[in-house]
């Protein structure tokens, strides 16, 4: 099976290419990437798709989602989060690991994998917990994690509050060679808290989560990196003081990476005010200054990748009192015209966005995804970066519906989707 | 004259126009409760629900004979356990309520924003009894007819509160209520009872009482919620030792500065007992005044088009 | 286009006619108060009151009465009437009460006020003074005492304007669009 895209703009950061070219895929690997592939050649047995103003990309990597299953079956499956992201362009998703039971035995591994295998619809791969349970105690056994197909270790939604217990975990994980992914938020700082710390929350009458809480984190994480040698990412960054403190580590030769993910450079906490739940994650959506600064964290390379920390809840955690609603939006579906953005504000390249939704977080993460080279597999995604549409829950492939873009009018989008190949997702 | 919105959610949210138009219809509100039948039929075959997820005396029985003296029919829920506990949701129960027609439901709950998701989902109007930390209208209504009623106006009065600002629902919306009506409002309290950018409301701060009270014309003394919230202090006695209003800090204010405090009060914490009493304390003026707002406010939102 | 159909001197003359009348049926002021319906009612019942009292030599008691409350109509309404005080510092139990509006309509507010009266104690009796009755009448009550008897249609507007509010005692006539 030959599959031939034509016409496209095609760009691949991981070979520096940037231009009109055609992609020859065979029997689910890039065959060959060139202004006259088939040429006078033998056309017999060939797909052609004609994309002339679309563009070509690896497959997107979202290093951070949340795929709920095992145990939450009801806001998301491994199936129905693989369809969501196959919409949203992604072929290679990381699900963290605080499912029931939390992903911190080969066996929950297992599991994911097998669930991922049946289905083939996306690749998945499973962040394992750095610490049992997610209590912050005892360490996971990563290197039997690592047999079973973990690609990382965190314990997202959870800080490792014991310095002396991250210490061992990055020390360990990297003499399995497997990254460790930090969630930084101080526990003590942002308790009882449901938003950013500021005006709005004085306003609100609600508890705040002060910046300084995943400030002091993050800066724990670089002295940690530092002293130990080994590199740590830091999940979801939200502040401006957090893009300071990655970049003059960054500067001073410290292994730190770093992702954030669309809503950091996209939402204020003004939007808070009318206390609707949709907007309520963690971390908190920041003030005006850190989303300019997190943007300025884009462009200038302090932070490496967008992620989505796709969260799926469901009406049962979101339709109630503010405080008591569970923190989350989902972003599969939304992550990629919400970057474009990015790119006609001129705050990113194209190139470089690609490089910070597929290549960097496929760096980070280790895996062998990000690239169009000879030889790797199939995994593309062609972007429509014109067309117009509007954002509508209701048509998600994501089980939940907890977006608070619903009716945004967007530009830009994932219009097919091929995993090693084969089409997941089709608009054309 | 009419109210913008269909439900009194915060005091963020009213013009000094609407503002006025309460304080001048309380006005005349204030005349029943002062009559031997202190009864008018206005609001006669309205449906009134008291919704109280939180324990309260005052502000639900202000209420309930609000509802009374207009001759509605005022139903109280009180239920001391969240709706987490109980296991129905709020928008279960405000449907539930909503499917027997009342005209207006007042809630009072603990988490900040509760009536807002009520409002957003119900056709009849809501009235927030106290949400939170977030605001508390109807109080910060009765303290500024209070203080009308008093001093003649608000324009240009300055007026001190003290005590929790960060956790009290009654500073919140009186700061709101009492900046719009042009009076200079200046917080006080224990620095770690200051919330994070108060000063962007448009108050000063500081955390010296006498400075608070020096040339005040109005005191608000806020309640110290011993039983609500972890201290923010080291210990009752230190805030009393600083923050209770005793008489020599009261002799820093004007003269004939109005003493308030929303009740109850926690004497000796909060305020000397003498000073309670005395004869600038206006608290029990308060609570009058606090049914003839309600019952503005009830009229205010009854009927017309939903 | 504007009529006027009373004028300064013509109403002081029917306010006066108005006291003796007053006086005549009651015998005398004994136990008479006098309560104006705010707004229109009240200068003309101050100024009754000053005349009675005048011709009587003693201060007859008066009060401001204020019906919003009462009205049959606020709760269908949006925008709603701004109520005024009531002001009657004084028992009515066993008084002879005379209610003063400036014009007699539908009689509507004159059934709310005198549900109002009510509340307040039970009077001996309430006497109905006004100074214009232009007919229409929704339910039935009629006054005791009246100024002028002026026969309307429903697209006119019978307006009474006072010295105290306008500058300029007169009754005039507005015609509708």
């Amino acid at each position: 099976m030959k599959r031939l895209l034509r016409g496209a703009r095609i760009i691949d950061p991981s070979q520096n290419l940037d231009g009109v070219l055609d992609l020859l895929i065979e029997d689910g690997r890039i065959r060959s990437l060139g202004e006259t592939t088939t040429a006078g050649g033998d056309r017999t047995g060939i797909e052609e798709w004609d994309l002339t103003g679309k563009i070509v990309v690896p497959g997107l990597v979202d290093m951070h989602t949340h795929l709920r299953e095992p145990g939450f079956e009801y806001k998301e499956t491994i199936r129905s989060g693989s369809e969501a992201a196959a919409a949203g362009g992604f072929t290679s998703v990381a699900c963290m690991a605080n499912t029931n039971p939390v992903n911190d035995t080969r066996s929950v591994t297992e599991f994911i994998l097998r669930k991922a295998r049946e289905h083939g619809i996306v690749r998945v791969y499973p962040v394992a917990a750095i610490s049992r349970g997610l209590r912050g105690e005892v360490l996971t056994e990563f290197g039997d994690l690592k047999e079973a197909g973990a690609a990382a270790f965190s314990d997202d939604g959870k800080w490792v509050v014991d310095s002396s217990l991250m210490r061992q975990a990055l020390e360990y994980a990297a003499s399995f060679g497997m990254p460790v992914i930090s969630h930084c938020e101080d526990p003590f700082l942002s308790k009882d808290g449901a938003m950013n710390e500021g005006r709005v929350s004085t306003e609100l009458g609600l508890q705040g989560i002060p910046s300084i809480g995943e400030e002091i984190a993050v800066r724990r994480e670089i002295a940690l990196a530092e002293y130990t040698g080994v590199p740590v990412h830091i999940a979801h960054v939200s502040t401006a003081g957090s893009v300071r403190a990655i970049r003059e580590a960054k500067k001073a030769g410290i292994p730190v990476t770093a992702e954030t993910a669309p809503h950091y450079f996209t939402l204020t906490e003004d939007l808070l005010e009318g206390y609707d739940t949709a907007y309520k994650v963690n971390p908190p959506l920041r003030a005006e200054r850190d989303v300019e600064a997190v943007k300025e964290g884009l462009a200038d390379g302090t932070i490496d990748a967008i992620a989505t920390d796709h969260a799926p809840h469901s009406s049962i955690e979101k339709d109630v009192e503010f405080e008591y609603a569970a923190c989350g939006m989902i972003g599969l579906e939304t992550a990629l015209g919400l970057s474009l953005k990015l790119v006609r504000d001129g705050v990113l390249t194209m190139p470089q966005l690609v490089e910070k939704m597929s290549l960097h977080p496929a760096r980070i993460l280790r895996i062998p995804r990000g690239t169009l080279k000879e030889g790797a597999d199939g995994d593309v995604t062609v972007i429509d970066p014109d067309v117009f549409w509007k954002v509508r829950v209701d048509s998600f492939r994501s089980l939940s519906r907890n977006s608070p873009f619903h009716g945004w009018p967007l530009q830009g989008k994932a219009v097919m989707t091929l995993l090693g190949g084969e089409i997941r997702h089709n608009e054309l | 004259m009419k109210l913008h919105s269909k439900d009194i959610l915060g005091m963020k949210e009213l013009t000094p126009g609407e503002i006025l138009l309460i304080l001048d219809t309380a006005d005349s509100f204030a005349e029943v409760s002062t009559r031997d039948i202190k009864k008018v039929p206005t609001l006669r075959g309205k449906t009134i629900i008291n919704l109280f997820y939180e324990a309260s005396t005052r502000t639900r029985t202000s209420f309930e004979l609000a509802a009374k003296r207009l001759s509605a029919d005022a139903i109280n829920i009180s239920t001391s356990t969240s709706s987490v506990v109980k296991g129905e949701t709020l928008i279960d129960t405000a449907r539930t309520l909503e499917a027997m027609n009342p005209d207006i439901v007042v809630i009072r709950h603990s988490a900040s924003g509760a009536p807002h998701l009520i409002a957003r989902m119900v056709r009849h109007s809501v009235i927030n009894g106290g949400d939170g930390f977030h605001e508390h209208p109807t109080q910060a209504l009765l303290d500024m007819l209070t203080i009308r009623r008093r001093k003649g106006s608000l324009k240009g009065l300055e007026v001190a509160i003290i005590g929790d600002i960060a956790h009290s629902r009654v500073a919140h919306s009186n700061i709101h209520g009492l900046t719009r009506m042009g009076c200079r409002v200046t917080v006080c309290g224990p620095a770690p009872m200051i919330p994070r950018d108060v000063e962007k409301l448009g108050v000063s701060v500081t955390c010296n009482m006498e400075e608070a009270v020096r040339n005040r014309d109005v005191v608000m003394m806020l309640r110290i919620q011993f039983e609500r919230h972890r201290a923010s202090f080291p210990s009752i006695r230190e805030y009393a030792k600083f923050y209770c209003l005793n008489e020599e800090r009261l002799a820093l204010a004007n003269p004939g500065a109005l003493v308030m405090h929303p009740g109850p009060i926690n004497r000796g914490t909060e305020i000397a007992p003498d000073i309670a009493d005395g004869m600038q304390s206006v608290i029990l003026e308060q609570v009058t005044n606090g049914i003839a707002v309600r019952m503005a406010l009830l009229y205010l939102l009854s009927g017309g088009s939903p | 286009m504007n009529k006027v159909v009373m004028d300064g001197e013509e109403i002081e003359r029917s306010i006066t006619r108005i006291a003796y009348e007053i006086l005549e049926k009651n015998r005398g002021a004994d136990a008479l108060i006098v309560i104006g319906i705010r707004t229109g009612g009240v200068f003309l019942a101050s100024r009754l009151r000053d005349k009675i009292s005048a011709i009587e030599k003693r201060e007859i008691p008066f009060g401001i009465l204020d019906v919003t409350f009462y009205r049959d109509d606020v709760t269908k309404m949006d925008n709603k009437p701004k109520p005024g005080r009531t002001d009657i510092p004084f028992s009515i139990d066993g008084k002879k009460v005379v209610l003063v509006d400036d014009v007699l309509f539908t009689g509507r507010t004159i059934r709310a006020a005198m549900d109002a009266l009510i509340d307040f104690g039970r009077p001996k009796l309430i006497q109905l003074a006004v100074l214009v009755d232009r007919g229409h009448r929704e339910l039935p009550i009629w006054p005791d005492y009246t100024g002028l008897d002026l026969p309307s249609s429903l697209w006119e507007n019978v307006k009474v304007q006072l010295f105290e509010r306008t500058g300029k005692d007169q009754v005039v006539i507005e015609e509708e669009g």
